[in-house]
Parts: C-alpha cells; sequence; structure tokens
C-alpha cells in the first residue's frame, strides 16, 4: 500500500516525514498541498490536520498528522517487520532516543521557528522580520548546541552509536539553519557537531528529499 | 533502585508521577522549590524540572508494559495516534497553559508585571486547540481512542491549573465533549492520589 503523504517539499515538517519513509523504505506519493496560498487552512485539509498544518498521511485506512508522531509510527511498524531499526534496540536505548526527539522538540524546534518566521515566512507575506528577535534566537542556540556538542563528543549518534529518528528528526531545521538561516558557523564551529551534520546530511535518503522538485 | 522524582509540588513532575501511579511503579521524591531554585531563576527551574517529562512517561509506559494500566494502545496504529495526540498536547495545548501559569500565578510572586496582551493571546490559542479537541471527542471517548492513554494523562497536571487557581474553567466546562472527558480523567484514582500526596502549590 502507497502512503499518501500531504504536504509540500519546501517546508521542514512534511520533510521530516518523507525521509524517514525513504530509510524506511515505505513507498509513497506526495499530495502538494499549496502552503503559500493557504491551502492548509483550508476545509479540505482541516479534516485532515484540525490545526490546518501540514504533513498528514492515510495509509489505507489509518489517518495521522504530526510529523514526529508519523516517524515513530512508521519506525516501530518497520522494526516490527523485521525491517529498518531506527527506534533503537534495548527499552534504553530508545529512551535516549525518546529523550534527544523531545530536546528537538522543547530546546532546537522553537528557536529555528521563530527565525523561519523572521528570516521567510513574514518577508513572504511583505512584513518586516525582527532582527532583534533573530539574534536573541541566535544567542539561545549557542547555548542549546553546546549541549548538542557536549553529548556528540561521546556517542556517535545522538541516541547511540546508531542512526535514529532523534537524528533524522533535525536534519529539516538544521538545514535551515545553514542554508536560508546563514548560520552554518554555528555548527562549523563545533567540531562533533559538524562531522555529525556531515555524515546525517550525506545519507542517501536526504539527498533524494533534497532532489524532489519544488 | 526506587525512582527518585524531583519537584513533586509542579506540573511536569506530576506527569511522571501519575504515569508512575498509573503504572504501579514505587517512587520517591526530593522537593525543589521553584522560588529558591539554586541560583537559577523560577522560569529556569520550572524548564529544568520539566526537561523531557514525556520521554520519561513513555520510557516507564514502556518498561512496565505488562503491569498496571496500558497506556500505549494495544496496536502500532493505536499508539501511532497516541504519539500524535501527546505531540499535539506539547505544540498546541502546553504552551498557551505553561504561558498563563507563567503570567498569573510565577511572576506575581516574583514581582513582575504580567502582560494583559499577552494572556489574551494565550487564552485564544488555547480556546481554538480546544475547540478542536471538542470536535474529537464527539467521535471518540478519549483523544486516541475509547481507551484512556498517555495522551490524556499528559494533559492532566496542567489542566488542573485552569478549574482552579487560574479560574478559566469555563474553557472546560463551556464544551460539552471536552468538559465529560476532563470530568473522566481527572477523577481517575491515581490523580486523586497525586493531589493527595502533593498538592499543587500555586
Amino acid at each position: 500500500m502507497v502512503v499518501k503523504v500531504y504536504g509540500a517539499t519546501y517546508a521542514a515538517c512534511p520533510l521530516r516525514v518523507m525521509t524517514c519513509l525513504f530509510e524506511l523504505g515505505f513507498q509513497f506519493d506526495l499530495i502538494k498541498v499549496d502552503l503559500q496560498s493557504g491551502e492548509q487552512k483550508q476545509p479540505q485539509n482541516l479534516l485532515r490536520q484540525p490545526f490546518g498544518q501540514v504533513p498528514s498521511i492515510e495509509d489505507g485506512d489509518f489517518k495521522l498528522f504530526e510529523s514526529r508522531a508519523i516517524i515513530r509510527y512508521y519506525a516501530a511498524k518497520s522494526a516490527s517487520q523485521g525491517g529498518t531499526n531506527l527506534l533503537g534496540e534495548t527499552l534504553e536505548e530508545r529512551a535516549l532516543v525518546d529523550q534527544w526527539m523531545e530536546v528537538e522538540v522543547n530546546n532546537y524546534n522553537p528557536l529555528i521557528y521563530t527565525m523561519v518566521l523572521q528570516l521567510v515566512v513574514l518577508p513572504q507575506q511583505g512584513q518586516v522580520g525582527d532582527m532583534e528577535l533573530v539574534q536573541d534566537c541566535k544567542g539561545k542556540l549557542e547555548k542549546v548546541l553546546d549541549v548538542y556538542e557536549e553529548r556528540l563528543s561521546k556517542s556517535k549518534y545522538l541516541g547511540g552509536e546508531r542512526f535514529t529518528i532523534a537524528d533524522l528528526t533535525h536534519l529539516p531545521n538544521t538545514r535551515f539553519l545553514v542554508e536560508e538561516g546563514g548560520m552554518e558557523d554555528l555548527i562549523k564551529r563545533r567540531k562533533n557537531l559538524h562531522n555529525w551534520w556531515l555524515d546525517i546530511s550525506s545519507r542517501p535518503s536526504w539527498l533524494k528529499v533534497m532532489d524532489l522538485p519544488k | 533502585m526506587v525512582v527518585k522524582v524531583y519537584g513533586p509540588d509542579y506540573a511536569c513532575p506530576k506527569r511522571v508521577i501519575l504515569c508512575l501511579i498509573e503504572k504501579e511503579i514505587d517512587y520517591e521524591t526530593v522537593d525543589v522549590d521553584l522560588l529558591k531554585g539554586e541560583h537559577l531563576s523560577p522560569q529556569a527551574m520550572i524548564l529544568k524540572l520539566c526537561a523531557e517529562s514525556r520521554a520519561i512517561i513513555r520510557y516507564y509506559a514502556e518498561k512496565y508494559r505488562s503491569q498496571g494500566s496500558e497506556l500505549l494502545g494495544k496496536t502500532i496504529e493505536e499508539r501511532g495516534l497516541i504519539e500524535q495526540w501527546l505531540d499535539v498536547e506539547a505544540h498546541n495545548f502546553q504552551p498557551p497553559l505553561y504561558d498563563l501559569v507563567y503570567q498569573l500565578l510565577i511572576n506575581p510572586k516574583t514581582g513582575v508585571a504580567s502582560d494583559p496582551k499577552r494572556i489574551q493571546e494565550d487564552e485564544e490559542k488555547l480556546a481554538k486547540t480546544l475547540d478542536v479537541y471538542e470536535k474529537r471527542l464527539s467521535v471518540s471517548k478519549y483523544l486516541a481512542s475509547d481507551t484512556f492513554s498517555l495522551a490524556d494523562l499528559s494533559h492532566i497536571p496542567f489542566s488542573n491549573y485552569l478549574v482552579t487557581t487560574l479560574k478559566k474553567g469555563y474553557l472546560i466546562r463551556d464544551r460539552k465533549n471536552v468538559s465529560r472527558w476532563w470530568d473522566d480523567i481527572s477523577s481517575r484514582p491515581s490523580w486523586k492520589k497525586v493531589l493527595e500526596l502533593h498538592p499543587p502549590v500555586f
């Protein structure tokens, strides 16, 4: 069964899901939702995602939204079918994977999200972004990235010695930081973080997603 | 080795304690005073106590799968829906509610002025989220399915502030299905025990 993914190839959360599906070998069709025109807020999409956001998936009768819930689901499905395990092997490894997924939600995503709003979304709507806010976020991000640097000095990937969804979940936001954010130096200045970024961003699944037509 | 939970007075640690009680796991608590926090501001202290509480409850719900209440569903699909509503709680429910607690309950204690505009925005965001919940709970007994799960549990400690010291219980009461759901989950013996053993301090 081919999974239907509702979203866009230029938005972070759909990218998270598509990368995961490529990693795990689950076939999908991307059904485009036009974010520029606000299609995500239209009644048709609200039926799929009541907060008017993307992505959402339809897998036969099964429907799900929230990109991190979606990647957890497919990671669990793959592991249970004896396929690629991106969840972690032991209960303790899985807990560390969960922990770093939470860290991304609580400490990383909010800062990047604010910067995306100020640097990309508001200007697209003809408004001026708040550069002071961006600088403030950057300052906070430095401290957060120090924590990641420390972790990655002790372990190859965030959850342990294996690539998992804890690393995958960071791909879209980190790409923004390095590209539109113009803050590649934040990553480059931290040796372990930089090596980790080079490693995960060169995975075939990510390269495939980056190659999808905008 | 008994689990130690820091800061039982506060909501995020209560989330963990609630899970431990549901799973019949013994625990100890270590008191933390938010306002006298070890060189950290109350804001930093709360974040420290909140950090990764959802990862902790996932861990214990999984590790002790075979005892206490089943909080993770029976199938992978049900688990998927539980994860979805846990994420909704993290992104759309807790942030505005957390800010309301901060503005209306913590700031006065530290002599910081509250921001009426922000309070109004928080309430509007929360109301929109609760409208989504109202729709969902009109077709499902609990958020993920017809069985109580970790997704419902995660909402309880912060929701308690709405119906008590925040005095915004109407956000729940004005919504028939949300009201029914709240009455159900807040009358669970585990939550009653949490309130009895660790009464909220604000």
